[in-house]
């Protein structure tokens, strides 16, 4: 087990997110952050606080549960089981930049199924993908607009990322 | 920001919904908090998940049921599933084509889930015996209709935020009504204390083993319970004649304004639907603001959504 | 003549003749010779010998309360396929119920049951004819003809007689011909469209229920008619009783020596309502399974002897029908080839009664209800004989069942007692193993 991202780094990228995101979208446009449960929905709350106070205007939050958008639904899934959740999205996503945001990208499937998720909520003007952890793996043609650490870690080895809200501590761990 | 109540991690294994007194407390609550992500499915623009494409269900109905059918055809169609309509007025009590022939000829067609409302008791735990599809009992003669005893406690458990110490009443033909059965096992177990109400003519047959109280009068009890579920007068299953006259059922055990004034404020007024307006109750308390019937009917949605996507899950799991 | 056959170093239980001993059995010309120590030139002349040791040698059993189906139903079972499992049960006489399609009537109808039987060899074959007309109810049918033609008894069995008048015209005009008319005791008007025992589990089912009463409330009114119009030589038997209720009014009527018997089934004495709990029709039979109690209280009637006879109630039906819904499904446990190691099971296992007694209830005292001149072992008497290992545990297959039927609910119930021989006036019709 290797640390990679201890809490100051995980700050630090997050700042990093918030910066590049006001940068490159244009003042005039609407953002909203939208985290794909559960670890997304965490670091989506915390940098839609960032960009809010970085902007001076509230950017909504939302939360995605993307588990009926699933590809491997009707496989054997072992143990863990997809447990569908609520979706937590308390503004309309139509004409809005959607920052959609996961702990960590990897084959793609999850950013897949949380923008046909997204979609059938209404139309955005456009989704943007940030991620704290973009490992290589890709197994669909999607990358992350906003990428914090890039991690060549092989295939096989879980990359764990654990956060204050929902784990007790901030951390990203290679097991 | 803390996040939300955390759902337990649950591993779902049945594929057949038969009854809610098999279930315990904990696949009870599962069920609920599944619900809880389909409810959202039906208030959005694109009123429609992916979860069952490519999966058919049927709705084998044996009896006349249009809200029951329609909640189910809806809640597969919502989350993608072709649905075949299959309406059979006569079962095999008269001649003609049995059950499981009718069954085995449509899994034949390659259907992945039945929904069976019948009016044997038990048909449905015969069919989960003789196919491989899933089975989702929507109302097996009197013995249970567990989509409804979960949209109930949901509802319940939506308003009141726990079943834990409600006193529930049930109040009309218990003896005939799979409502009650199932009612009483899900309320039961999540807490709640169920009382049946109704004249001792229709009273189930050793109602004392059961675990509820029997009361005989609505007057005696409407002070005291926090839900009050009123059932249908189903006249097409009353035996003989079990009370003298609809005036003086009504007299005794409709829900009247009157009656309502000596209730709690916030007590629940439920129904199962649909109303026989002024015989179970007044049509002023039917749409009062104490009223949750039409929140029993969108709630209904979304549980139906559940116990089809979790069914089929523990198929796949089992595939 | 030569005897044909000696049974030897068997126990011999003769209950009429108050008969337990380790001994021989020696019978010529289809007829029980001699019981004793039989040696010398006799034995050695036999054409057969049997060695009997360490098995039962007993009076052919006799079952007064089996449907064989035909005419009507025989794809369910014939006469052929019933007397051939029979046989193999140990049993040399059954009594086959009227409720056939049409119903047995007439002496015609009589007539076909017994030449059914004869052409089949293999048990005798004895028949109840109907009390009414076509089993409704109403009108009484001919039973001084049918007497005649050799029916042994009169039922409307599947259902009782509802009308009390009725009853009591069936007993008055019965006793006129010496001949026992048996119930089934069940009021319609409280059993409803009951198809199990009224109670917690019918509730939790969402079945309806037969009350206990309407067992118990017909019975009630016949022992009524029985003990309030006497007419000579009235006989009257209770078929399949299955309540507590039902033992207790026959301990009052016994103990006031009214002319009345009874009889009681395997499945009272072995299964309760709580089988039914998974909708398996196997159970579902006619009077419904009841409670633990009432199983105590059928159990202590035999032990006081309250009992008279103990019958299958073997009523086959196809697995297409008994693969409907519980609610549709019919009547009635096949259970005729297992019969006899069930009633081990419930009655002498625990202790409730030794062989003589078991074999008593299943011979002597049956013959005596429908007045036949069997059951015993008695010199002169025709041979019908069956031979047991009392000791022998075997596996209820019903895969292998003589019978057209398969609805059994004891399929892979381990049992003991096992029958090796049936032998009938003297001729051995089964031999285990054939």
């Amino acid at each position: 087990m290797k640390i990679i991202l201890d809490s100051g780094q995980i700050e630090q990228i997050l700042n990093d997110l918030a910066e590049r995101i006001i940068s490159q979208i244009p003042p005039e446009f609407d953002i909203a952050t939208i985290g794909i449960r559960s670890r997304g929905e965490v670091l989506a709350q915390r940098l839609s606080s960032l960009l809010s106070k970085k902007l001076g205007k509230e950017v909504p939050c939302g939360t995605l549960d993307i588990t009926l958008y699933r590809d491997d639904l009707n496989l054997p899934q072992g143990a863990a089981q997809p447990q569908v959740r609520t979706t937590e999205i308390g503004f309309d996503v139509d004409d809005k930049i959607i920052i959609l945001v996961d702990d960590v990208l990897y084959t793609g499937r999850s950013a897949r199924a949380a923008m046909d998720a997204l979609i059938d909520l209404g139309r955005p003007r456009a989704i943007k993908l940030a991620v704290l952890v973009d490992r290589v793996g890709r197994e669909l043609p999607i990358q992350a607009d906003f990428a914090g650490y890039k991690s060549d870690a092989d295939p096989g080895r879980l990359v764990q990322v654990s956060l204050v809200e929902s784990d007790g501590k901030d951390e990203v761990v290679i097991e | 920001m803390a996040l939300k109540r955390k759902i337990k991690q649950f591993k779902w294994h049945r594929k057949h919904l038969l009854g809610l007194r098999e279930l315990s407390a904990e696949e009870i609550t599962f069920i609920l908090d599944t619900a809880e992500g389909f409810e959202q499915i039906s208030t959005r623009s694109v009123k429609k998940a992916p979860p069952l494409r490519g999966k058919v269900v049927v709705n084998l109905f044996f009896e006349d049921s249009t809200r029951t059918r329609n909640s189910f055809a809806l809640a597969a169609s919502r989350l993608s599933a072709d649905i075949i309509e299959f309406t059979e007025k006569s079962s095999s009590v008269s001649k003609g084509e049995t059950l499981l022939d009718t069954a085995r000829n449509l899994e034949a067609m390659g259907i992945d889930i039945v929904v069976i409302r019948h009016g044997a008791g038990g048909a449905a735990k015969l069919l989960s015996r003789s196919i491989n599809a899933c089975v989702v009992n929507a109302g097996d003669g009197y013995c249970e209709h567990p989509t409804q005893g979960l949209l109930d406690v949901y509802t319940i458990r939506k308003i009141k935020g726990t079943l834990e110490g409600l006193k529930i009443a049930i109040v009309g033909d218990i003896a005939h009504s799979r409502v009650a059965r199932s009612d009483m096992w899900a309320m039961t177990k999540l807490g709640a204390e169920v009382i049946f109400v109704g004249p001792p003519t229709l009273m189930p047959t050793q109602a004392s083993r059961l675990p509820v109280s029997v009361c005989y009068s609505l007057d005696e009890i409407i002070e005291k319970v926090d839900v009050i579920n009123m059932l249908r007068i189903q006249f097409e299953r009353l035996g003989g004649n079990p009370f003298p006259s609809i005036r003086e059922y009504s007299h005794y055990f409709g829900l009247t304004v009157e009656r309502m004034k000596r209730a709690k404020s916030d007590i629940m007024v439920m129904h199962p639907g649909p109303i026989n307006r002024g015989l179970e109750m007044e049509s002023e308390v039917a749409d009062g603001q104490n009223s949750v019937i039409l929140e029993q009917v969108t709630n209904g949605l979304a549980v139906r959504m559940a116990v089809l996507f979790l069914v089929n899950q523990a198929a796949a799991q089992k595939a | 003549m030569n005897p044909e056959l000696l049974i030897k170093n068997g126990r011999v239980i003769d209950p009429a003749n108050g008969i337990d001993k380790k001994c021989d059995v020696l019978v010529v010309d289809g007829r029980i010779a001699e019981i004793g120590s039989i040696e010398g030139p006799l034995a050695s002349s036999a054409e057969k010998t049997i060695d009997a040791a360490g098995k039962l040698v007993t009076p052919g059993l006799i079952d007064i309360h089996v449907h064989f189906r035909e005419p009507g139903d025989e794809e369910e079972e014939t006469i052929a396929s019933g007397s051939t499992a029979a046989v193999a049960a140990g049993f040399t006489s059954v009594v086959c119920m009227p409720n056939t399609n049409p119903a047995i009537e007439n002496e015609t109808d009589v007539e076909y049951i017994h030449r059914k039987g004869r052409k089949t060899r293999k048990t005798h074959v004895y028949t109840m004819g109907s009390i009414t007309k076509k089993r409704e109810g109403v009108e009484l049918a001919e039973m001084g003809l049918m007497t005649e033609a050799g029916a042994v008894g009169f039922t409307d069995d599947g259902r009782g007689v509802q009308d009390p008048a009725v009853m009591l015209r069936a007993l008055k005009y019965a006793s006129m011909f010496d001949v026992v008319v048996a119930q089934h005791c069940q009021d319609d008007g409280f059993a409803g469209e009951g198809v199990m025992n009224a109670g917690y589990y019918s509730t939790i089912l969402g079945l309806p229920g037969i009350d206990a009463l309407a067992e118990d409330a017909m019975l009630w009114r016949d022992i009524q008619l029985v003990k309030k119009f006497p007419p000579q030589r009235i006989r009257y038997h209770a078929q399949h009783i299955s309540t507590a209720g039902s033992v207790e009014l026959i301990r009052a009527a016994k103990s006031e020596s009214l002319p009345i018997s009874c009889e009681v089934t395997p499945h009272h004495l072995l299964l309760t309502e709580e089988c039914c709990a998974e909708y398996d029709t196997n159970y579902k039979v006619n009077p419904p399974l009841r409670g633990a109690k009432d199983i105590e209280a059928l159990k202590q009637a035999v032990a006081e002897g309250l009992i008279d006879a103990l019958v299958t109630d073997h009523a086959p039906h196809l697995q297409s029908e008994k693969e409907l819904e519980f609610l549709a499904a019919p009547f009635g446990i096949a259970s005729l080839e297992c019969a006899l190691a069930l009633y081990v099971k419930a009655l002498i296992e625990p202790g409730v009664l030794d062989w003589p007694g078991l074999i008593g209830l299943m011979t002597a005292k049956p013959a005596k209800i429908i007045n036949i001149d069997k059951g015993t072992l008695s010199k002169g008497a025709q041979a019908d004989i069956t031979i047991i290992d009392p000791d022998a545990e075997y596996r209820v297959d019903v895969n292998k069942f003589r019978s057209k039927s398969r609805n059994c609910p004891y399929h892979g119930w381990t049992l003991k007692a096992k029958v090796e021989k049936t032998i009938v006036q003297g001729e051995i019709r089964f031999s285990a193993g054939d």
